[in-house]
């Protein structure tokens, strides 16, 4: 067959920040039984939602999984489900919930593939009570450009299991899942969502939340001004009880890339104020659907188009608790020095559950996630600066949202990543491992 | 619910459409030509909601074995209503046009064992006096090009077999859907660049589905190209003779 060179129409070659645009041939993965196509570099690409060069692999071979996307098993009374590792979580949701069964982890998108979510160890707003999506998954398959297939469970071939949870795709392809899912009255959350005024007002409600609340998470606001900083909405829930509403709603499109970035001073200082002096954001009694919940920015499909052609950079850091008001401060006001402005930022404290990836990135602290519009050497400077005060503080960034960290601050983040090299298959690589490591 | 043949089971816009008929509990009978893919699929298309899923690994050129092929999808399903005949594979020209072999190998495989499916199945339904017949020709058939002639003249023939066999069964109380899919984003579509012509197996299915329900005699997918293969018909031949097409 000829060797084709293509853009895929849904996606592989480009990931969710529109920041790359590298040629790839991409080879579509339409059963779990075929051996791997013998060239390199190979690299899993799923549904494209991490933001960087991580699911990238600039002139080599993609191997596009969103074909392996069958369901092998699920046992309703004990809430196991087995699948191939294309399935996207909204996927498994819609297959799962009529039966009270949830995903035990879930990132901000339902857009992501299970062997995304290994591979990126991902967390969500529960990470406090459950940990990281690996700490719940059962086994997975594994396979090498050598030709074995390797089970892989926390028990058996543990060292590969841990080298693959978090392993960001290198260690071969992740073929089929087993993962242990989470119990659910149906598909709402209730709890309630409180503004605050600082950062300690925000490490007060998280000390007293924690405990009755599974998911809880902060929004800040970013508009400008010396009074905004530090404020913003802090959010907790729990499942409960009711039954699906009859209409679901359907997503808006964004069908083309607007020739500008719609993001600029004005509507960013007028959308986060008005998030911010919302009425809900003070709320006793909130009630929210789990997609609204857990998914509220996936309502707009290519919500990534609106910051234009050039794209945008995501910075998503960790901070150890002990200096976390310290630092988010520091970066608060390194941010507001530099002229560049984050439309959106997220903080939620992580728990003292360990991950099993020897790469995760996970670790007890405060999480904080900005997105930068795209302005080239400006924003980079910008990010240079927030690493080292995220290195100086013993922190790391998360692989999955980077496109531009260092070699150096990398090895930092991730002492393991020598370790870990040992078990990277040799066939397989991604624009990001050689990045940080050659 | 409906008691569904599938023959070509595997392929991507067959298992698609598969899901869209699990979805509404349908019991399905799957053949292809591998056992393994065949038994991934039928598990799946359970998980999804499907009554039944059985599995008959068959090579669509085994045209001798189709009357027991067909026996024996009524005998396990007890019953059968409906036929999505979707085999097929998209033909190398060059390979074509270097062999007489290859190039009737491709016809049998793309033309006559699709017509020999329906003449079985057609006899069958109308002497139940009901059922569907949906088969996948495809628009490369409404006009010969020099890229791909053998693909296309085959799927002319099942348009052309499939239009009178409608005309005959139409008294009968049996319902004969040509599906005519432009580019759909498949496996055997990889080489090709894609654009924004280009449809997703899922969304291929939806229409499939919709009008095997219905009974639509004629199904482009998507509807567009009804319109571009009228005006590509309409091309006067001694002007066609001299297109790249």
């Amino acid at each position: 067959m000829a060797e084709p060179i293509t853009s895929w129409r849904s996606g592989p070659g480009s990931s969710w920040g529109n920041l790359l645009h590298y040629s790839h041939r991409v080879v579509p993965l339409t059963h779990r039984f075929a051996a791997l196509p013998d060239s390199s570099p190979l690299l899993a690409y799923g549904n494209g939602r991490s933001y960087g060069d991580v699911c990238l692999n600039q002139d080599g071979v993609l191997l596009a999984t969103r074909g392996l996307d069958r369901f092998i098993a699920f046992d309703s009374v004990s809430g196991v489900i087995e699948c191939e590792a294309g399935v996207l979580l909204n996927d498994l949701i819609e297959l799962t919930l009529p039966y009270g069964w949830f995903p035990p982890v879930t990132p901000g998108t339902g857009f992501v593939t299970l062997g995304g979510a290994i591979a990126n160890d991902v967390h969500g707003k529960n990470h406090h009570r459950v940990g990281s999506f690996c700490n719940h998954v059962l086994e997975f398959e594994l396979q090498r450009s050598d030709g074995t297939v390797l089970r892989c469970t926390p028990e058996e071939n543990r060292e590969w299991f841990c080298a693959t949870a978090g392993g960001l795709g290198l260690t071969g392809l992740i073929r089929r899942v087993r993962l242990q899912l989470r119990p659910v009255p149906g598909p709402w959350l209730g709890g309630d969502s409180r503004r605050f005024r600082s950062l300690g007002e925000f490490f007060e409600l998280d000390r007293v939340s924690g405990g009755n609340y599974e998911y809880t998470v902060a929004w800040l606001d970013c508009a400008t001004g010396k009074s905004h900083l530090g404020r913003g909405v802090y959010m907790r829930g729990n499942h409960v009880p009711g039954r699906e509403p009859v209409k679901s709603r359907l997503p808006v499109r964004l069908p083309l890339t607007p020739p500008f970035s719609l993001i600029n001073g004005l509507t960013r200082n007028f959308l986060n104020q008005a998030y911010f002096h919302r009425p809900a954001a003070e709320q006793s009694a909130a009630r929210w659907h789990y997609q609204s919940f857990f998914y509220p920015l996936d309502g707009i499909l290519e919500l990534n188009r609106m910051f234009g052609p050039k794209g945008f950079f995501q910075y998503q850091c960790v901070i150890p608790e002990a200096v976390a008001e310290r630092s988010l401060t520091e970066i608060f006001e390194r941010i507001a020095g530099s002229g560049e402005r984050s439309f959106l930022a997220v903080l939620k404290m992580f728990g003292r559950i360990p991950p099993l990836g020897m790469m995760s990135f996970p670790r007890p602290g405060a999480t904080l996630a900005l997105d930068f519009p795209n302005h080239g050497a400006r924003t980079l400077a910008l990010l240079e600066a927030l690493d080292a005060i995220t290195v100086a503080a013993g922190g790391a960034v998360y692989p999955a949202k980077d496109a531009r960290m260092s070699q150096d601050s990398f090895q930092q983040y991730f002492p393991n990543w020598r370790q870990f090299k040992a078990y990277v298959d040799p066939a397989f690589s991604s624009s990001l491992w050689r990045r940080v490591t050659q | 619910m409906r008691r569904i043949l599938i023959m070509g089971a595997t392929s991507a816009i067959a298992e698609a459409t598969a899901r869209e008929f699990a979805r509404r509990g349908d019991a399905l009978f799957l053949v292809g030509r591998s056992a393994e893919r065949l038994q991934a699929i039928a598990a799946d298309l359970k998980l999804r909601g499907a009554t039944a899923a059985e599995c008959h690994v068959l090579d669509a050129r085994g045209m001798d074995r189709f009357p027991a092929l067909v026996d024996s999808a009524a005998e396990v399903l007890g019953g059968l209503d409906t036929a999505l005949i979707a085999h097929g594979t998209l033909s190398d020209q060059a390979a074509c046009e270097a062999s007489v072999e290859t190039m009737m190998q491709e016809f049998a495989t793309n033309a006559l064992s699709a017509m020999a499916l329906c003449t079985l199945l057609a006899n069958r339904f109308a002497a139940q006096r009901h059922g569907t017949i949906a088969v996948i020709s495809s628009v490369a058939g409404d006009r010969g090009r020099q890229s791909n002639y053998v693909y296309g003249s085959a799927k002319a023939a099942l348009s052309a077999f499939t239009s009178g066999m409608r005309q005959r069964l139409h008294s009968q109380g049996v319902r004969m859907v040509t599906i005519k899919p432009g580019f759909v984003d498949t496996p055997m579509t990889v080489a090709f660049r894609k654009g924004v012509l280009w449809a997703s197996p899922a969304t291929a299915a939806r229409y499939i589905v919709r009008a095997m329900i219905k009974g639509t005699p004629v199904l482009y997918v998507p509807w567009f190209w009804r319109p571009v293969m009228a005006i590509i018909r309409a091309v006067p031949e001694f002007i066609f003779q001299r297109l790249r097409l």
